[in-house]
């Protein structure tokens, strides 16, 4: 069995770790380092729980090796809130109930953070598509598009 | 969910990789990882050792040629890349289409378009958008290069030309100004992956379909050009009765066992699907009240 010495930055902070080539990034981020935001749901690449950015752009960290991770820079949710302030997206989640279990919230609100810095004024349907990625099976949908729509307008043009 | 065990190597020039590959028996190649990884998981592959060219820079851009008449893609560069490109959607809109319906954001931005290629999943959209464009890949081994055009490429369910000691360093798609171009997917919305894909390429005079190229995914074993719709289509005026015609002809062009069928749909309504869709995407590109 082999290892591997990789360096990674988690939310702005410098870690060195060793891994087995087969860790799954998800895997490295929870068991070695702690950072449980990031949820092992399908284990496919299907239902986004896992979602984090790497290099900032959202990707499936059960669909990534932490040994092709080496040298990235790592976001996850904990990484978002303004020193435990919660951001504007996750207050909304709280206001319109776009929660029930919890379980996909975390890859939701990666995935969410990420479409608002791209399109700040998005249609019903736009959000939709873009959280086509993340699966939640309690909400139906509908007020997890309701808190990103509120995030959007209540953020107006401040990105 | 771990895979077995394998050794990682990561590649830092296409000459290290190449080099890896040929000292590694049985070492397979990732650089997304998002057609390997899924079969490792599941037992499906089960590669001694990984070679990474993930990292490696120089093959993500997408150019145009000097004189406009080829489109160069590098092996790395990410459907995402490819479907926000205004270069690929105005020169080749069915790979932009391809790419724009593949997966999710998140696989997206994982994916790239050579791995996707040489890998070589039936269900997968790239496919289809190649062919209809007559693309090919760049290909390098050890001691030389060569060039896979697309109706070679696809051999079997995972098979294609592409060697276990090559690399695929980009793709190649000739572009032409009057020529549209587009891809119609219909998800299987368990898997995400195309129950039917058709992807179309059309030179047209405005009047008359000068030469056109069919391709289908997804519901056939492997990715496939349809020349019997092709033929119907050339030399045919624009109307609506030659889409018909044409549409007809979809299921005749494949060969008999070639139609995928499993729980999610028989052999008998893919076909029948596959006329549908093909006569869907070929009025998405063409417009119709001229």
């Amino acid at each position: 069995m082999s290892e591997c010495n990789i360096s990674i930055i988690v939310n702005g902070e410098q870690h060195e770790l060793t891994v087995e080539p087969r860790t799954l990034l998800v895997s490295a981020l929870r068991d070695e380092l702690g950072y449980t935001g990031a949820n092992v749901g399908c284990e496919t690449g299907r239902c986004g729980a896992c979602t984090v950015r790497e290099n900032s752009k959202t990707i499936k960290s059960c669909t990534r090796l932490a040994v092709q991770a080496d040298g990235s820079e790592i976001e996850t949710v904990e990484g978002i809130a303004d020193n435990g302030d919660l951001t504007t997206l996750q207050e909304q989640f709280q206001e319109q109930h776009g929660l029930q279990c919890g379980y996909c919230t975390p890859g939701m609100l990666m995935t969410a953070d990420t479409f608002l810095r791209e399109n700040d004024d998005p249609t019903r349907e736009e959000i939709r598509e873009a959280i086509e990625g993340n699966l939640c099976r309690c909400t139906g949908y509908q007020n997890i598009v309701d808190a990103i729509e509120a995030t959007a307008d209540q953020l107006g043009g401040q990105r | 969910m771990y895979t077995n065990d394998f050794e990682y190597y990561r590649a830092d020039s296409v000459d290290d990789a190449l080099t890896l590959l040929s000292d590694h028996a049985g070492a397979e190649l990732v650089a997304g990882a998002h057609g390997l990884l899924p079969r490792m998981k599941t037992g499906d592959e089960s590669p001694p050792a990984l070679v990474d060219i993930g990292q490696l820079r120089g093959l993500d851009m997408i150019e145009e040629d000097d004189d406009g008449t080829d489109l160069s893609i590098g092996a790395l560069a990410t459907h995402a890349e490819i479907a926000d490109s205004e270069t690929v959607r105005q020169r080749a809109s069915v790979l932009a289409d391809a790419a724009a319906e593949l997966g999710d954001p998140q696989v997206r931005n994982g994916g790239t378009i050579g791995g996707n290629l040489a890998h070589g999943d039936a269900r997968s959209d790239p496919p289809a958008a190649l062919l209809a464009l007559d693309g090919s890949l760049e290909v390098r081994g050890l001691d030389d290069k060569r060039t896979i055009d697309a109706t070679d490429l696809f051999e079997g369910p995972f098979e294609t030309a592409v060697a276990d000691d090559e690399i695929v360093t980009g793709i190649r798609i000739p572009t032409i100004d009057d020529a549209v171009s587009g891809y119609r997917k219909r998800r299987d919305p368990l898997s995400g992956y195309a129950l039917v894909g058709v992807g179309v390429w059309l030179r047209t005079d405005g009047e008359t379909i000068e030469e056109a190229r069919v391709a289908v995914t997804g519901a056939t074993t492997t990715p496939a050009r349809l020349p019997a719709v092709e033929d119907e289509l050339e030399g045919e005026a624009i109307t609506e009765d030659t889409i018909t015609a044409a549409s007809a002809k979809a299921g005749i062009t494949v060969d008999d066992g070639a139609f995928v069928s499993d729980v999610q749909a028989s052999a008998e309504y893919r076909e029948h699907l596959l006329t549908i869709d093909t006569e869907r995407a070929l009025y998405d590109v063409i417009d119709i009240s001229q």
